[in-house]
């Protein structure tokens, strides 16, 4: 177990490190850099860019950046003046991760539940209905779905609120946009793995000791069936964090995801590369984290 | 004596796209309290789904009971409400099935699912349940109960798993157990293990056994009487003894002849009966067993044979051959076959 936790490990490293590497090269290919305006003079520019080690070799800041790297050091934001990425991270990650956590939360327990209702309605209307839900929550981007019921609830019916944060209702709506993909893979997804079990060979034993059709779907089916669905929990975490760019964007939501967003389009490298690393490492952790717990839920698979 | 089960007429038939296919046509068997039965036949003939049947399991649909009836201690099963056959299941019957990793549910620790007959219909504490289901882990001779209650099927091997099968089925105490293929999925030493196992705890839980086997040599070491099926109809029926040593019916005759046996002579190639099982989406107008049989007459083709009553407990086979105007082609099978008439 610890041996092939180890290499889990090593492994994690190195494809964070890889995707730090890709992500600086990529981010400097980027054209034109965060100092170029017509309205500052050319020789203010160039001090700036000495200011930031911005005037150096880009394989001399690399090395400059992965030095710092290794002693936790992620840098100073460029726009804004004054902040390190770490501080920045500190301050707005908790806004995307509870909203991501809420999303999550819901769309995880929604989903499996609409899988266990399809599975156990198969090819009956309850399943053709939650199927072709379904197949919207995929097929529909979030910026189609939440501009359009923050016009129909926020605008049109005035239930809830149309953007902002800090009161319960205004968690609803961006909430259900970001966690409606994942309520829709998870439906599908549970269907299809509950589908499976139910034509094994131990539920028919469990249906011969007398149980309740509830009874044998809660003891039997649902642990067995719940084992491949661990699989995609880790992404899906990561997914409904990443997703949370777009729907922060949406919803005026004061989180990381907005920040990553204007890192990009205003080129400030330290942020772009701080914000990568830590969703990476992010997804890279949850990822191992499921691995492990794996093991756990299914005996047979348990690394002796 | 009333008999603890009687099934009698029984009609099952799954309605399939293809049509329906008549899976048990017309199947009548009893046990009586502390009696192993047989039901002899080849893969489709029908066996698993009668006691599937019988139990309350078939899946519907498409399966469907066309006729007959079951009665159970006297009561009658079929279109029992699902509330009270449930209390039947598993309670005052049970089942082993074939192949027990498979019938096993392989996140559960092995103790939880003898446990869960047991709590389920006695309504009993997880203390006292827990103390139930050591007293059958030793009843079934596990080695180390108190710590093998905690494991999970795949850290087990076959037999063992089969012996917790039997653990689990026989918690209750049921009346009934049905044995479909109990040993075929498992080596040769150990079926025999299973076997007197099965017989052991038969006398010790006061059960009877309703066994399903294909395997002649299972059949021999437990039942009493035999049901031969055939195509989804009993051809041929009586007391153990009866079928090994006096069998009637011409499909009986070459299932016993299929049997590989020892005292025979090395490198001889395995007989087998030619020919596949009719279609049961189309039955045959006739004897089912007609198109395989090699003393099938004219008559065969076109009626269905009446049973024929022989000496003997109960014995009985359904074949002309036994009718007036058949002797001279009952007298050509005895020859070939080696007996007196």
């Amino acid at each position: 177990m610890v041996r092939y936790a180890a290499k889990r490990i090593v492994i994690a490293l190195l494809t964070v490190f890889t995707l730090a590497t890709v992500t600086f090269f990529l981010s400097k290919l980027l054209p034109g850099d965060p100092f170029m305006n017509e309205k500052i003079p050319v020789s203010v520019q160039e001090k700036q860019r000495a200011y930031y080690g911005l005037d150096k070799p880009v394989v001399q800041q690399y090395f400059i950046y992965m030095g710092n790297l290794l002693k936790g050091d992620l840098g100073t934001s460029i726009k804004f003046v004054g902040r390190s990425v770490v501080d920045i991270i500190r301050e707005f990650f908790p806004v995307s991760a509870r909203l991501g956590l809420i999303a999550l939360f819901f769309a995880e327990i929604i989903g499996i539940l609409f899988g266990i209702l399809c599975a156990q309605y198969r090819n009956r209307w309850p399943d053709y209905v939650l199927m072709v839900f379904a197949i919207l929550g995929i097929a529909l981007p979030s910026m189609v779905v939440g501009p359009l019921i923050r016009y129909v609830f926020g605008v049109q019916l005035r239930w809830l609120p149309v953007g902002g944060w800090g009161t319960w209702q205004q968690v609803i709506m961006p909430a259900f946009v970001l966690g409606l993909g994942t309520i829709a893979g998870n439906t599908r997804s549970m269907r299809a793995c509950m589908l499976a079990v139910i034509t094994q060979d131990y539920i028919k034993t469990a249906r011969a000791k007398g149980m309740t059709p509830f009874r044998v779907v809660w003891k039997h089916e649902l642990k067995n069936s719940l084992v491949p669905m661990l699989a995609n929990l880790g992404p899906m975490i990561a997914g409904v964090l990443m997703g949370s760019f777009v729907v922060e964007q949406i919803f005026v939501i004061p989180g990381l995801g907005k920040h990553f967003v204007n890192a990009v389009s205003t080129l400030d490298y330290p942020l772009i590369m701080g914000l990568t690393i830590f969703y990476g490492s992010f997804l890279v952790v949850m990822n191992l984290l499921v691995d492990i717990l794996y093991g756990f839920v299914d005996p047979r698979i348990r690394v002796k | 004596m009333q008999h603890v089960l009687d099934v009698r007429d029984l009609a099952v038939s799954f309605f399939t796209y293809a049509g329906e296919v008549q899976a048990v046509r017309g199947v009548s068997w009893y046990l009586d309290s502390h009696e192993t039965i047989a039901i002899v036949g080849e893969s489709g003939c029908g066996k698993s789904v009668t006691i599937q049947t019988v139990m309350g399991l078939l899946q519907s649909p498409p399966g469907r009971v066309k006729a007959g009836s079951v009665l159970f201690d006297g009561r009658e099963m079929l279109g029992l409400p699902a509330r009270e056959l449930r209390q039947m299941q598993g309670n005052r019957m049970s089942m082993i099935f074939q192949d027990p990793l498979s019938y096993l549910n392989p996140t559960m620790r092995v103790g939880e699912q003898i446990a869960e007959s047991y709590i389920l219909h006695n309504h009993v504490s997880r203390a006292e349940a827990r103390q139930k289901v050591l007293d059958m882990m030793r009843l079934i001779s596990f080695p180390e109960p108190e710590r093998n209650m905690y494991v999970y099927p795949h850290q087990l091997s076959g037999g063992q798993r089969q012996r917790i099968m039997v653990a689990m089925a026989l918690i209750c105490g049921p009346e009934v157990l049905f044995a479909d293929e109990p040993t075929t999925a498992l080596d040769v030493t150990i079926q025999a293990q299973i076997i007197e196992l099965m017989n052991e705890l038969k006398e010790k839980v006061h059960t009877s056994i309703v066994l399903i086997t294909h395997d002649l040599g299972v059949v021999a070491n437990m039942a009493q009487r035999i049901y031969v099926m055939y195509a989804g109809q009993i051809v041929e029926r009586g007391s153990a003894r009866d079928i090994f040593y006096r069998p009637r019916h011409p499909y009986t005759w070459g299932l016993l002849a299929s049997v590989p046996r020892l005292d025979q002579k090395q490198r001889r190639n395995f007989t087998f009966i030619p020919g596949t099982p009719p279609d049961l989406l189309s039955p045959p107008k006739g004897c089912a067993f007609a198109a395989r049989c090699p003393y099938a007459m004219a008559a065969c083709a076109s009626f269905d044979p009446e049973e024929a009553a022989f000496e003997g407990d109960g014995h009985y086979a359904r074949c002309f051959l036994y009718h007036k105007g058949a002797e001279a082609m009952l007298q050509k099978a005895q020859k070939e076959r080696g007996i007196e008439a």
